[in-house]
């Protein structure tokens, strides 16, 4: 716990010296105003590749908890261009993703909590519905057999 | 005419400059690296907000096993970012900032950041750098979806006179 809380430390550090707690860069970025952003997320993606690189490679197990080195590799269907382009919608009106609203926050921006908010709203109405999509799925392939 | 010429500038395209993106860029990757290397874990930002509805939702979407399971330390990984730009600010910031962006745009796209994000497995910075560092398809399909949404949406606003 305490090292994920150091990671966590240098994560919204990072997000806050680059800016992107400020929706108003994110969006200037969108807007091709100013393209900073790219250094971000190229920055930190070629920062976890070599990481990932070395530790599936060459490293045994994680030394806390003894969990295998994976990578980040989920399974492709619909639903990753569907949420995608919803969070791009999303994204382009507020200027604001998960992590940077976190950080925002802790640059002492409240009116982000509206984006909180928004978050923890969206989130819930995507689970409900998908809880009550399964349900009725379960349901129906309970008639069927 | 004016308005053409210096877009071919450096100096245009980084008005504030690479630096601190990049170094803040390399940070947030570190971040991310010192929790994988110590326990193998590969942290999202957005997965955080399901997970803490389960503490306050019994719909079972919220309480498959990999979210009640990872809800503690992704408090403690949030709790972190936070405290993260909090230290940033105040060291650097001279206290506190706010955005001018307005409040339904910041409620109406945090609602589709919420649905998005959880539909689409992954947000900026679990598909955005996580996903890209681990060269998945999915997610470059992921980013390269919002990316371009984003930009065309960000875009229509402004054309739309919104701002800020």
């Amino acid at each position: 716990m305490p090292i994920i809380y150091v990671g966590g430390l240098i994560f919204g550090f990072g997000l806050a010296i680059s800016g992107m707690a400020r929706p108003e860069v994110v969006l200037d970025f969108l807007q091709f105003e100013d393209f900073g952003l790219l250094f971000v997320m190229g920055g930190a993606a070629v920062v976890t590749g070599l990481t990932f690189a070395v530790a599936t490679g060459y490293l045994d197990r994680a030394p806390l908890t003894a969990s295998e080195y994976t990578r980040r590799v989920k399974e492709f269907d619909r639903n990753v261009v569907v949420g995608g382009a919803i969070f791009g919608v999303g994204w382009g009106l507020s200027g604001i993703c998960p992590g940077a609203a976190y950080a925002s926050v802790g640059i002492g921006n409240y009116p982000i909590l509206w984006a909180v908010i928004g978050m923890f709203l969206g989130a819930y109405v995507q689970g409900y519905w998908r809880t009550l999509r399964s349900s009725t799925t379960d349901v129906t392939e309970t008639v069927s057999s | 005419m004016s308005e053409l010429t210096p877009m071919l500038a450096l100096g245009e395209l980084f008005p504030r400059g690479i630096l601190p993106y990049l170094l803040g860029g390399l940070l947030v990757g570190l971040g991310a690296a010192v929790i994988y290397l110590a326990t193998g874990i590969i942290a999202g930002a957005s997965t955080f907000l399901e997970s803490t509805l389960s503490y306050i939702s019994d719909a079972p979407r919220f309480n498959r096993f990999k979210y009640v399971q990872s809800r503690d330390w992704r408090l403690v990984f949030t709790a972190g970012i936070v405290s993260g730009a909090a230290v940033y600010a105040v060291l650097f910031q001279g206290g506190i900032w706010t955005t001018e962006v307005q409040w339904w745009r910041l409620l109406g796209g945090g609602f589709l950041v919420g649905v998005g994000t959880r539909l689409g497995k992954g947000c900026t910075s679990g598909h955005g750098v996580c996903g890209v560092g681990s060269l998945s398809n999915t997610s470059f399909v992921n980013v390269a979806t919002f990316l371009a949404i984003a930009i065309g949406t960000a875009q229509l606003v402004q054309a739309a006179g919104v701002a800020p």
